[in-house]
């Protein structure tokens, strides 16, 4: 999001900006950029929820009671007076009376290992592919240019689902077809930021010194497009995040009874009439969550953005 | 330009030609053909004479170019599950995939653009601002769940829209706007950031100063060439809408191509996942082709490139 107004705080006069050096001054930026701060944060609660989920959630996430199933959350007792709602389960229970508050609290486990697993396999390739056409130009950028072609024109969302559903689906093989059906936006991005990196003086000047072409991409060219990628990568996350809900939520994703919030969403399904909450709490997880992610990259773009600097 | 047009044309018969090659290869390589068609019961004597009947057990190449060249002639097999051929129960399905991917669409222009030219007009305005942040919000609402959540509150508390089926017009709105919202702040973005360019330009200013109106000026000298790119990207996002449409059918039970695929899919109905799958890609890459000719043909630098 191009926010001016929230990077104006990190803007300074130029003899100030002089004067702070360019850490702190990185350093201002980040912290004075509104939308950013509020995705780092967000991000982090997620990340804790996530890796401290066997000490913050309340019991079993796979715990079924056929003593408590369907019950309300806990304004329900505020509002109607539901008896069946309780502070045992704050956010309620499923249809097999799993407690809703520790199933979404691991369900973040799953999205951002999903995410992060996905972006790592799909930014590999497609790094690797957009550099090496960016760099070498010619025939090698032409076969690369054809691959993102062939690979766009592929309905992500049909061909995940049935590669997904013909080879069995579980959490590795969801992670392994979205890393190698994502990785097109890398490979278009870093391309022409390589490009552009490519005639820079100083790597005319390492080409002329006799510098070897793996180190010129490694240290010259990589240093200069990480800024790209790592907004790219967030891009990616928060995509393989919304698909793996999607694919969950067909029942070709993640497979029962790991509380994945696709998932969850998926059985609740059939009580959303009469339990809209089931539906609604997962979904507004996974809305924080591709949110925080989505400001991160779009604060890191602005912050790390030529113009933003002084 | 022909050069352009031959080249651009060749490009795209290779991605046909590959994408079929990737899904054949896929498909096949998942489950064997004739198990599937001779059902569980079958034993393995069954199996062996279908494969045999079907030439199942000929090379993988030589049956590629056979289901190629029959699918290029509109023959795409026989659906195992409905005992029908795919082209028939595709022609069936199509049209409705094909109404909801055109509402979709437009809901997502008649909303994009004038929210980019108002936004255009008053760069970092309230409206600017809050029609990005809206933007933001939209593009972290995951799409199925979106549906969802209209049905609850469209379908069920105010009970305004019907939550499933296909019988009139009505039903269409809500998958419309649950297809249609996501693409929304890819063409607000572009309208914005043209209207932007084009304002500026020395062209805008003459008409301005021969005394134009200004709405003309907004609306025939202005919108008029910020909305180029904004067409060739409908056309990309229209090939995306098909391929999502999987969702949104599913959830709407709107009997359409979408539909029918989860449905083949779940029940490995290898013949139609394979028909569908091609023939979303090649609408794709029709739809890319003629976006890219319109604007070699609106802009002649691209041409030489």
């Amino acid at each position: 999001m191009a926010a001016p107004a929230t990077f104006d705080a990190g803007r300074l006069a130029p003899e100030r900006a002089l004067a702070l050096g360019p850490v702190a001054l990185l350093r201002r930026r980040i912290f004075g950029h509104r939308s950013l701060m509020l995705g780092i944060v967000v991000l982090g609660l997620m990340l804790a929820m996530g890796l401290l989920a066997y000490f913050i959630a309340p019991h079993d996430p796979y715990a079924q009671s056929l003593a408590s199933r369907r019950f309300p959350p806990i304004w329900h007792a505020w509002i109607w007076d539901d008896p069946k709602a309780g502070w045992n389960n704050v956010l309620g229970t499923d249809k097999v009376g799993r407690d809703y508050l520790s199933r979404l609290i691991y369900g973040a486990r799953i999205s951002l290992l999903i995410g992060f697993a996905t972006m790592v396999i799909s930014g590999l390739i497609g790094t690797t592919l957009g550099v090496l056409a960016g760099y070498f130009g010619g025939r090698v950028d032409m076969v690369v240019t054809f691959l993102v072609t062939t690979r766009l024109s592929m309905p992500v969302v049909l061909v995940a689902l049935a590669v997904v559903a013909l080879f069995g689906s579980s959490l590795e093989m969801v992670i392994l077809v979205l890393g190698f059906l994502l990785w097109d936006r890398f490979a278009v991005v870093m391309r022409s930021v390589t490009m552009q990196a490519r005639d820079l003086d100083y790597v005319t000047a390492a080409r002329a010194i006799g510098c070897s072409t793996p180190y010129i991409i490694v240290r010259e060219i990589m240093p200069n497009i990480v800024n790209s990628l790592v907004v790219v990568a967030t891009v990616e996350m928060a995509n393989a995040i919304l698909l793996e809900a999607a694919l969950s939520f067909l029942g070709l994703g993640v497979q029962p009874p790991l509380p994945s919030w696709g998932l969850m969403l998926s059985e609740a399904k059939e009580d959303m009439f009469f339990s809209p909450w089931m539906i609604t709490l997962p979904g507004i997880c996974l809305f924080m969550l591709v949110l925080s992610i989505n400001l991160l990259g779009d604060g890191v773009r602005d912050v790390t953005a030529p113009e933003g600097r002084n | 330009m022909l050069v352009y047009s031959l080249k651009r044309l060749l490009l795209a018969c290779l991605v046909v030609l590959t994408v079929s090659g990737i899904t054949f290869i896929l498909t096949n390589a998942a489950i064997d053909p004739a198990k599937a068609l001779a059902g569980d019961s079958a034993s393995a004597a069954d199996i062996d004479a279908i494969r045999k009947a079907y030439g199942f057990d000929r090379p993988l190449p030589v049956q590629y170019f056979d289901w190629l060249g029959s699918a290029l002639i509109g023959e795409f097999g026989e659906s195992v599950r409905m005992r029908r051929p795919v082209a028939t129960l595709l022609l069936e399905r199509l049209p409705v995939t094909m109404s909801l991917g055109a509402c979709a669409l437009a809901f997502a222009l008649l909303l994009s653009i004038p929210l980019g030219v108002v936004a255009a007009l008053k760069p970092n305005s309230a409206v600017d601002r809050v029609a990005l942040s809206l933007s933001v919000l939209g593009q972290a609402l995951p799409t199925f769940w979106f549906a969802l959540m209209m049905i609850i509150l469209f379908g069920v508390i105010l009970r305004w829209l019907p939550i499933s089926g296909s019988d009139t017009w009505l039903h269409f709105v809500m998958p419309a706007i649950a297809l249609g919202y996501y693409a929304t702040p890819a063409f607000m973005r572009l309208t914005r950031a043209g209207m932007i360019e084009v304002l500026a330009s020395d062209y805008i200013r003459t008409a301005r100063a021969k005394g134009l109106r200004p709405p003309t000026v907004l609306f025939k000298h202005a919108l008029r060439n910020a909305v180029i790119p904004v067409v060739s990207l409908a056309a990309v996002q229209f090939g995306f809408m098909l391929g999502g449409s999987v969702v949104i059918e599913t959830i709407f039970a709107l009997h359409g191509v979408g539909f029918l695929a989860w449905e083949s899919i779940s029940r490995s109905d290898i013949p139609v996942v394979q028909a569908i799958v091609l023939l979303i890609s090649l609408f794709y890459i029709v739809l890319t082709l003629l976006a890219d000719l319109l604007n070699a043909y609106l802009d002649p630098r691209i041409r030489v490139a």
